[in-house]
């Protein structure tokens, strides 16, 4: 075994600052709490204090100076294609006002149906109207807190968990077929479905973990391929007998009886249902397991450096396990969402959409922290929503949003290059890295 | 660096060498084939004919026989493994053991197919598996130049799907196949220069980079895809394609000749890089800068090599090469649409990985890989009772059984996907 399967372990190059950054990606909460200042000797006002850390290059201005980064590439896309508006750039030093009027109309129409589609349609006349966005916005955030949770778990083990995708294929693949396989009573049946989903992705999860602990086989390569396989199992499972809805000719299962299916919230036509409550509750279990249980300590020593861990008495094979195993079981009740939920009631071949990529996205937008990542769920959930409106009542294509999410990832992984924009003061770097440099 | 802590078992030591352990795996296939196999086949003549069709010459043989005999060649070659074998027998003895399990599963199929299709067109198959097989090769190439020089490239899909965009945008609109050419090389490079910037000057892990790269290029094309390309189809997505060239005396070769011979510049293109690739990896001056950049970049740093120049400039040209491999979708087959590669960036990477980070491997890895995709198209067209799904699996798990040193240990270039900070 070489030093490379070993992630997150110190370099044997001259280390630099970033790169000891990255080494303490796992214990980014302590050196957060560290750098709090706890014995203020002069201690600055408060309003100072805050206006000095608006402009530093702290998280959140980042995050949110990313976000606008990515709507103004967002915005350029729209006006480079769309004809019209290009047109009137051909004469834009005779006439300069007619080429900024029709961008301006395209893009602001474009983005306030964004917002209107994710938080509030200020045109909204009944309750249901104006319930509508958020519901829209919670339906889309709560898979993706799953599996951005299972991603960020085990970033924090050292572990890249590229994986989510399939484990959430196995997950929704076993929650459905629990769904309409098994006669069980109201409440009962929705358990063992949702546990199936969970039991579907830990399986597809230990795979990697074991392999990874026993032979040193890189994880994200095992887990990129074990996604395609669970994508061909799917679209050979759906068409057997038995799974496939016998009124059907195409590729799609039986529906999940109603007895499986997640309870809705607001009531009927609004479509956000309990499986948010659930993804708030597993946050807050997986912080609990991180930052206050035995294995979560173990878990965030194995990530920061699995040496030192190995000789302070913590068995590295098994953390490795065990992480992919949780990782998987999140990534695999993310899945069981997407047919217990609103969203679909039957398998398809893309019934789970693209929520396991997603999941690294938003793993990677939430700092790896389970807060951070219900956060950065919401706010992928909420460009999703938005975006559905911005292509019906604008006609900017769904595509945009995937283009949105991307570039701010970026942005955000990449803070040098925000800070040098924006010409922002420097911060501590240690709370700006989101990822772990490693090879193979 | 010794880890105590994790059982290795793919080095063995003692009596179950790796020799012996495969010649088991052999051994058990080899027994399937035998007796699965040749009871299912039927006594049906298999025909493997050397055309397009069920014309002209063919390989005949009996179904049932064929079966159990190739079966018996596969445990044959077991047999001899689990024996003591010379070492520089084992690769021959696996080829041998491998090709006559495929042959006595193909007898079984073919002649088990409906009747009147009890034939496999061997040039359909061979061109098929090319066809397949190129963005593959070129994907995997891009793969080779950038790992080589240890930048991780998962962002290939992202590089092959914009090079088959752009090239269909940029031919459509000039109406040349040379600009559409040219355009898809910028494309794909466009993508990989961003993973060069963000993973050498701002030191992103490139895994994370790859991914989100991926993203954004399946964003962007299917955003103009949708804005530009369905409103105004004839404008935007209607590129011209290469046509076929013919070389002659090579292309009356049987077989290979029409299958391979009569291909577009793509197939020879993907050949004669694989060729120069080969060569400048391992007997030029470049090709020894890059591979001890990708191992020892401080070793290399010391000798006065330029690290950081040096991996900027291999990123790109994979990403050019890359495109050009996007490119022989759209600008030979092809109108462009949203996620066109599906995926095949990944199998590209599995090839890559599968071929030990060498050219010449990942070509062979790649023809693999789509045999086995032809196959399952094959196969789907004689209603074989094997799934396609499970042979479409068959590159992945492949992959993962390397990986897992079950198959020989493949190793990355040590200092792959890390970051050099010149210190």
């Amino acid at each position: 075994m070489t030093d490379n399967l070993q992630p997150g372990s110190p370099d044997k190059e001259p280390a630099s600052e970033e790169q000891a950054a990255q080494v303490t990606l796992g214990n980014t909460e302590q050196a957060e709490a560290a750098t709090t200042p706890t014995a203020p000797h002069k201690r600055p006002t408060l309003g100072r204090l805050f206006l000095e850390n608006l402009w530093a290059a702290n998280t959140f201005t980042v995050t949110l100076l990313s976000l606008v980064l990515a709507m103004v590439v967002g915005a350029v896309l729209m006006i480079i294609s769309d004809p019209k508006v290009l047109a009137t750039y051909a004469y834009i030093t005779a006439r300069p006002s007619d080429a900024i009027n029709a961008s301006w109309t395209l893009v602001s129409e474009a983005y306030a149906n964004l917002f209107k589609g994710s938080v509030f349609d200020p045109g909204a006349t009944t309750l249901t109207a104006a319930l509508s966005p958020i519901s829209e916005t919670l339906t889309y955030t709560a898979p993706l807190v799953f599996t951005g949770l299972s991603v960020a778990l085990a970033f924090r083990g050292g572990l890249f968990n590229i994986g989510a995708q399939g484990q959430a294929i196995m997950g929704v693949v076993l929650a459905a077929l629990a769904g309409f396989l098994l006669p069980l009573p109201y409440g009962l049946h929705l358990l063992v479905a949702v546990l199936a989903g969970a039991l579907g992705g830990a399986v597809w999860g230990f795979i990697p973990g074991i392999l990874k602990a026993r032979t040193g086989a890189h994880e994200v390569i095992n887990t990129i391929m074990l996604n395609y396989i669970a994508v061909y199992f799917l679209t050979w499972l759906i068409v057997q007998n038995g799974v496939q809805d016998p009124n059907r000719t195409d590729a799609i299962s039986r529906p999940v009886d109603a007895s499986a299916q997640l309870p809705r919230l607001f009531g009927e036509p609004l479509r956000a249902h309990a499986g948010i409550l659930l993804a708030v509750l597993v946050t807050w279990a997986v912080a609990w397991l991180l930052n206050r249980s035995t294995l979560g300590f173990e878990l965030r020593a194995v990530g920061a450096n699995p040496d030192a861990a190995r000789t302070a008495g913590i068995s590295v094979t098994r953390t490795y396990v065990l992480v992919m195993v949780f990782a998987g079981a999140l990534a695999g009740l993310g899945g069981s969402q997407m047919v217990l939920g609103t969203t679909a009631a039957a398998l398809t071949p893309l019934v789970i959409a693209q929520i396991g990529f997603d999941g690294i996205l938003v793993a990677l937008l939430g700092r790896v922290k389970p807060w951070g990542v219900a956060m950065a769920a919401l706010l992928f959930g909420a460009l999703q929503a938005g975006g559905n409106r911005m292509q019906s009542y604008s006609g900017i294509s769904l595509e945009l949003v995937t283009v949105l999410q991307a570039l701010i990832v970026i942005f955000i992984a990449a803070p040098a290059l925000v800070k040098a924009i924006f010409q922002l003061r420097a911060a501590r770097a240690a709370r700006l890295q989101t990822s772990l440099a490693k090879g193979w | 660096m010794a880890v105590p802590d994790v059982a290795v078992a793919a080095v063995d030591e003692g009596y179950w060498t790796r020799t012996r352990k495969v010649g088991l795996v052999l051994l058990a296939l080899g027994l399937l084939a035998t007796v699965l196999f040749g009871a299912l086949a039927t006594g049906e003549q298999a025909r493997f004919t050397l055309s397009e069709d069920a014309a002209g010459a063919a390989l005949e043989i009996n179904g049932t026989v064929g079966a159990i005999l190739f079966g018996l060649i596969t445990l044959a070659a077991g047999a001899a493994m689990l024996a003591r074998l010379p070492k520089r027998w084992f690769i021959p003895m696996l080829a041998v053991g491998l090709v006559a399990f495929v042959l006595s599963f193909l007898c079984w199929q073919v002649s088990a197919a409906p009747t009147g299709q009890n034939f496999m067109p061997l040039v359909n198959i061979v061109r098929g598996t090319f066809l397949l097989a190129l963005p593959l090769i070129f994907g995997s190439l891009a793969g080779v130049l950038c790992e080589r020089s240890g930048v991780v490239n998962v962002a290939i899909e992202g590089q092959l799907l914009m090079g088959a965009f752009s090239g269909a945008l940029f031919g459509s609109i000039s109406g040349s196949v040379w600009v559409g050419l040219v355009a898809a090389a910028i494309g794909g490079s466009f993508i990989s220069l961003l993973l060069a910037v963000f993973s050498i000057k701002y030191l992103v892990d490139q895994v994370v980079m790859g991914i989100v790269l991926n993203l954004l290029a399946l964003g962007i094309t299917g955003f103009l895809y949708e804005r530009l390309m369905q409103t105004d189809a004839a404008r935007y997505n209607s590129a011209p394609r290469f046509s076929n060239w013919e070389i002659p005396l090579l292309s009356d070769i049987p077989v290979l000749g029409p299958a391979l011979f009569r291909g577009n510049i793509f197939l020879y293109l993907a050949l004669l890089l694989v060729l120069v690739t080969h060569i400048a990896l391992f007997r030029t001056r470049w090709g020894l800068r890059t591979r001890s950049v990708g191992e020892h970049p401080t070793a290399a740093d010391t000798l006065g090599v330029k690290v950081l120049g040096l991996r900027y400039r291999n990123v790109i040209l994979a990403g050019a090469i890359a495109g050009i491999g996007g490119a022989s979708y759209t600008l030979a087959l092809f109108s462009f649409t949203k996620n066109m590669i599906g995926g095949k960036g990944f199998i590209a990477l599995a090839a890559l990985i599968f071929g030990r980070w060498s050219p010449t491997g990942a070509l062979l890895a790649a023809l693999f890989f789509g045999f086995a995709d032809q196959l399952a198209t094959y196969l789907g067209a004689i209603n074989s009772v094997i799934p396609g799904q499970f042979l479409a699996m068959l590159p992945y798990l492949a992959t993962i059984l390397a990986v897992a040193g079950l198959v020989g240990r493949v190793r990355a270039p040590a200092a792959d996907g890390k970051p050099y900070i010149k210190g």
